[in-house]
């Protein structure tokens, strides 16, 4: 599903959106306690985030999926509109923690996989005990020596 | 086609968008405070369970929220805007009339959607919102936004509808009037509702079957038009375009009480930069600049004094310098030295009354400012703060973010996971 509204679009064009689209209106009612917090959104290029409001960037922290080409420190891209499936890279609650695990589906068993040799291969051997929060579109890695993030 | 509007709103909208990004909040009590970390303004069913109301300051059920291990959050205002234009953003795939009319709250017109179809697309618009952007909603229909209020409120409170409810709907319309409090109903106070009780008037049934025209008497034409549109007859229109903007406001409480001049005129110049980047957000000038500052009503025994006074330039602008000067003046024209016992003041804010759309404003003669100059400055500035976050550039009147000590106190907020690269959420590897 990816319907976008011409007055959607940023000035600019097609080429950036806003992960989120920000609203610059004004509420009808009440005035926007928020009003005055609003800040830019984070923006990414409108062919690699086809629905933004389900898009939502996660800082990845850690080193069991680095045979996914996942690595510690790394953006991940997460929408939540699209359906988990086998073999994907999902955002996941596991004992409460938010971690990044491989979905894998066998049959009628779902289980999320780490993907890392030194590891065992399954974090979570029933589905039951998780919940998925998104799929991992993209992940974004610096090849450069960062000092900092955001720059 | 009949008429159908649709009041979607997000169940305890700022304790759902934190529950989004933290699971550990799950199914656990969440309530969030007001500026300066005052007063519950968000209440989860767990929080609202233990008995803490709407309003309750945070300073008498402290020590209850600890015990009973209530998680409580400052507010986190740039998440919330953002998650609400997340929301908004999916409505509008379901219905291209959106009227947006508060932060969490929106209606949407539904009128060209068949009559027997309006409930499935009201439980598919719940499913997506809750699956995309993680918030859980309820639906009210009606074919007046009276009604659809109402029948939000019916959604929300009637655990078997699932979290949606239309009342255009006959039969559920004569199910349910009679069966509801007339206080339900959207815009009758404390003051109608005890009018109505001495009329007789017990149910919604009971208000929509009194004649208007005495009504009017009464509780002016307000009460006559909630007859009208509980009978279905819509006198609010939905508006779809907001209404430009007449005036602009920046008002805050200070973390603590302030005697110091130099410091009030750091608070006000900072107010003075904020309101000069919301009027450039929306391309707006303005030639009257008012500045108030007073001392609290709470401060018992302590000097009182209450000052506001407008200072006028001589042609519109949104440039943060000329407000701040402006804004300063106007403090300087009515700063009195204490005496003994000082004023301490806490609360000052810079408010515009007469906004005009920046080129439609009238060039002044004498005293024009060099807007040539001020636009890219001001552009840049605004620049700045876009990319590195807000304050990253100030103005040297206004003080640097951190030391601005008064500054209004947010001291348990979450970060801001949507919008700033440095605070998004973690995920564990």
């Amino acid at each position: 599903m990816s319907l976008h509204r011409v007055a959607e679009l940023p000035e600019g064009g097609l080429s950036t959106v806003r992960v989120p689209l920000l609203g610059q209106r004004l509420c009808a009612g009440f005035p926007s306690p928020a009003d005055d917090f609003l800040e830019g959104a984070l923006e990414l290029p409108r062919w690699l985030v086809p629905n933004p409001p389900a898009t939502f960037l996660w800082q990845i922290s850690g080193e069991s999926m680095r045979g996914a080409g996942i690595f510690d420190r790394d953006l991940a891209c997460v929408d939540r509109s699209l359906k988990a499936g086998h073999d994907c890279v999902v955002v996941a609650v596991v004992n409460g923690q938010m971690s990044i695990k491989r979905l894998v589906i066998e049959g009628n068993r779902a289980r999320l996989a780490f993907d890392n040799p030194d590891l065992p291969a399954f974090a979570v051997e029933d589905l039951e005990e998780a919940a998925i929060w998104g799929v991992v579109r993209f992940t974004i890695r610096w090849h450069l020596v960062r000092g900092q993030f955001g720059r | 086609m009949s008429r159908a509007l649709a009041l979607i709103d997000g169940n305890s909208f700022y304790c759902s968008c934190e529950r989004v990004f933290d699971p550990k909040l799950a199914g656990v009590p969440v309530i969030v405070l007001s500026n300066n970390d005052g007063c519950a303004i968000a209440r989860t069913a767990e929080a609202k369970a233990l008995g803490i109301k709407m309003g309750d300051p945070f300073f008498k059920i402290r020590e209850m929220c600890r015990s009973q291990g209530v998680r409580v959050f400052s507010s986190n205002y740039t998440l919330y805007g953002d998650m609400s234009a997340r929301t908004n953003a999916v409505y509008r795939d379901f219905s291209p009339k959106v009227e947006i009319y508060s932060i969490d709250e929106s209606f949407l017109d539904l009128s060209d959607v068949q009559a027997d179809r309006r409930v499935e697309l009201a439980r598919d618009l719940r499913a997506t919102v809750r699956a995309w952007t993680g918030i859980p909603t309820c639906v009210g229909i009606g074919p007046t936004k009276t009604l659809a209020k109402l029948a939000n409120h019916i959604a929300k409170t009637v655990p078997d509808l699932d979290g949606v409810c239309d009342l255009t709907d006959p039969v559920a319309y004569d199910h349910w009037l009679c069966r509801i409090s007339v206080a339900e109903v959207w815009g009758i106070g404390r003051a109608s509702l005890a009018k109505l009780e001495a009329l007789g008037v017990d149910t919604v049934a009971d208000l929509r079957d009194l004649d208007p025209r005495p009504v009017r008497k009464a509780m002016t034409v307000v009460g006559e038009r909630i007859i009208h549109e509980l009978r279905g007859l819509a006198c609010l229109p939905l508006e779809l375009m907001p209404a430009q903007r007449k005036g602009c406001a920046v008002t805050r409480s200070f973390s603590r009480r302030i005697t110091d001049r130099a410091e009030l005129e750091q608070a006000v110049s900072a107010h003075a930069t904020r309101l000069g980047e919301k009027l450039r957000r929306g391309g707006l000038a303005t030639n009257h600049v008012s500045v108030f500052y007073h001392t609290s009503e709470h401060d018992r025994g302590d000097p009182m004094r209450s000052v506001s006074t407008t200072v006028t330039l001589p042609e519109a602008t949104s440039d943060t310098l000329a407000l701040i000067k402006a804004a300063l003046l106007g403090v300087a024209k009515t700063w009195r030295e204490s005496g003994e016992r000082p004023w301490r003041y806490s609360k000052a804010g810079v408010i515009t009354t007469d906004l005009m759309r920046m080129e439609d404003s009238p060039r002044a003669l004498i005293g024009q400012m060099d807007r040539e100059r001020s636009g890219p400055l001001m552009a840049a500035i605004d620049a700045c703060n876009a990319r590195w976050g807000a304050g990253a550039v100030v103005p040297a009147r206004a003080g640097v973010l951190e030391k601005r000590d008064w500054n209004t106190k947010f001291e348990m907020r979450t970060p801001r996971y949507t919008t700033q690269v440095s605070e998004l959420p973690v995920a564990v590897a």
